[in-house]
């Protein structure tokens, strides 16, 4: 067991590392967006800074940096100020009870590769993803602009309705793993059967429908395309980020891709197997590749998002809305009536 | 995690003033402010500190869960509707100036003896820090067992509840067509 | 170690300020929220003895506390919206005569 010292050592080096290589990942997701979406429509994407248009993110930062960042005068101060804040701390605080890999060792303190594991971390990221729709709320209301104002509202109805087949969607892999805590779920889906199929709770667990609303449930979340209607420039200008310049801008910007990132994260932990995979070789290896199996299947289901934006048109609002309660709903209940009875019968 | 059992009484001393701390700031700003988004907002405040103190007591799921549908679900429910109707900051009336000037010092008499006699009267020992473990195992086993009836109750309740809110937050048809004849 | 009484007087303060608010408040929404904040502080208390008394119900029971306030505020801003409509204003005060 860790001293108390030791541990707050600890954890203030994973938060630090987990922050670094989130904003970065944020960063580069945005590079992966436009270089695969400009490929999908037949044309380069960044190609100017540096190979391949890698140091575009780089650039882009600057821009963002030094670009006059303008508050209108009629706006509600306080809570204009306050909603990309909301919306960033909410996006980046679920990264402190996503695992990465196993176990490991260093320097002799044995550790997991996970800045906390809660008992009910999946709750918490339930929890965090609801209070997210505050900053978007917010800031359609403190714009006092009408077009900001019904993007707001629009985006924020969307999110929450969506977060009920969300939720509804996970609860599934739930009672197939016993526990709310990602590790012990994680866990549960080691091994193979059939000799060489992995135990994901995609095959093994039979969640494939599961993984399909809560795939969907997700871009509806994230106001990714097809459900993008209240930020899309076509519709409502901007949608609630009209009146934001700047680094407000940015931050509500970061605060999406972020959120891709923990959604995609948390799809690889639930669905996918999370880490397991081939491990050989020396130690120093073996700590290693956990954590690369685990990123390519984040990068997958990334690729997977930013290929659907390429490729779908977006719904209307109605559809939206009748799609998510008509539909999703009463689809992921029957997915959790179904997975109920399985479970209960096979035991 | 070891934690040296001389420091943990002052930490779980620490955490509840700051949170209860916050709770109250939270409540006062309630009552102080004057547009009732600001109000809103407080009541979330109070919300998101209360989780913190069931965490301090050990009720983990209860903390989740108010987070998830009291904060994240009920509060955003209250925002939107403050946004639609957009009535703006509350008035104040003649009867409201009155209700302010008897009734707040005479709240803080009743809430200072209140806090005086469970001071001294009250009979119940301390409780340390995560004292009664809420998992989300067992709280689910009692729900669907010892509390099965009020929980399938709740759920017909809640079904009302929409049925009531769809109906009379839909537009009446009498309405339109008086606006029609006009 | 906290003592109970604690964790009672701060569900006190909050069901004295929701009442404080149910009282003196003119805006129809501001009043619902001191409600919302009476109930919190009943939540409270329901936590706080079942750590006392080591009874996992006091937890539970919480549960039907949120589902009964949510179908309240779902119900009761459903009928604001409905006054709203017919009176344009949300001041209590205003909604003086029954019929407009």
């Amino acid at each position: 067991m860790l001293s108390i010292e030791t541990f707050v050592i600890v954890s203030v080096i994973k938060i630090v590392i987990a922050l670094f290589v989130l904003l970065t990942a944020v960063a580069y997701t945005v590079w992966l967006e436009r270089k695969v979406v400009g490929h999908i429509q037949n044309r380069w994407g960044p190609t100017r800074v540096g190979p391949f248009g890698l140091l575009q993110p780089l650039a882009d930062g600057i821009k963002f940096l030094f670009k006059e960042d303008l508050t209108p005068p009629h706006v509600y101060k306080p809570l204009y100020i306050a909603a990309p804040m909301i919306a960033l701390v909410c996006a980046l605080t679920s990264i402190s009870v996503i695992p990465v890999g196993n176990w490991v060792t260093v320097a002799g303190v044995h550790t997991p590769l996970q800045i906390t594991d809660l008992n009910i971390g999946l709750l918490l990221i339930l929890g965090i993803t609801s209070m997210g729709v505050y900053g978007v709320a917010l800031a359609g209301w403190s714009s006092n602009n009408k077009y900001s104002l019904l993007g707001g509202l629009r985006a924020s109805a969307q999110m929450v309705s969506y977060e009920v087949s969300l939720g509804l969607s996970l609860v599934g892999v739930l009672i197939l793993a016993g526990s709310f805590s990602l590790r012990d779920i994680v866990e549960a889906q080691g091994g193979h059967f059939w000799g060489f199929i992995p135990k994901w709770n995609i095959f093994y667990g039979g969640q494939i429908i599961a993984f399909f609303i809560y795939l969907i449930s997700a871009y509806a979340e994230t106001n990714r395309v097809p459900f993008d209607l209240p930020e899309a420039e076509s519709e409502l200008v901007a949608g609630y980020h009209t009146e934001y310049s700047a680094m407000k801008f940015a931050m509500f910007f970061m605060a999406e891709y972020a959120n891709m990132i923990t959604v995609a994260c948390v799809a690889s932990l639930l669905f996918l197997g999370g880490w397991h995979g081939p491990v050989f070789g020396p130690p120093i290896l073996q700590a290693i590749l956990p954590i690369f199996w685990f990123v390519l299947r984040v990068f997958g289901f990334l690729f997977v998002y930013i290929w659907v934006r390429g490729t779908l048109p977006r719904f209307r609002y109605d559809q939206l809305m009748a799609f998510g309660w008509k539909f999703l709903l009463p689809l992921a209940i029957a997915n959790l009536v179904i997975t109920a009875l399985v479970v209960t019968l096979r035991s | 995690m070891e934690v040296h059992s001389g420091i943990e009484p002052m930490i779980h001393l620490t955490l509840f003033l700051l949170f209860g701390g916050i709770c109250v700031a939270g409540a006062v700003n309630l009552l102080a402010q004057r547009h009732p988004i600001n109000s809103a907002l407080s009541l979330v405040v109070v919300m998101g500190s209360l989780a913190g103190e069931y965490l301090l007591l050990g009720a983990e799921f209860v903390a989740a869960i108010q987070v998830i549908i009291y904060a994240g679900a009920i509060m955003v429910l209250f925002v939107f509707v403050i946004m639609l109707l957009n009535a703006g900051e509350e008035e104040r009336t003649g009867g409201s100036r009155v209700a302010l000037l008897f009734g707040v010092p005479g709240m803080l008499i009743g809430t200072v003896l209140m806090a005086w006699v469970l001071l001294e009267r009250s009979g119940t020992q301390a409780v340390s820090m995560g004292a009664l473990p809420g998992a989300p195992k067992t709280i689910g086993w009692l729900l669907f067992h010892d509390f099965l009836l009020p929980f399938e109750v709740t759920s017909v309740l809640v079904l009302i509840a929409i049925m009531g809110a769809v109906v009379l937050a839909s537009h009446p048809e009498s309405v339109q067509q008086r606006n029609k004849e006009r | 170690m906290v003592p109970l009484s604690y964790y009672l007087i701060l569900s006190g303060i909050l069901f004295a300020c929701g009442v404080t608010g149910f009282l003196i408040k003119r805006n129809i929404i501001t009043i619902f929220l001191s409600i919302e904040l009476m109930l919190n502080g009943a939540n409270l208390s329901f936590v706080a003895f079942a750590a006392q008394w080591h009874a996992l119900s006091g937890q539970v029971f919480v549960f039907f506390v949120m589902v009964v306030a949510a179908a309240e505020a779902a119900v009761g801003l459903a009928i604001i919206i409905a006054v709203f409509r017919t009176r344009e204003t949300l001041n209590v005060d205003r909604v003086n005569l029954l019929k407009l």
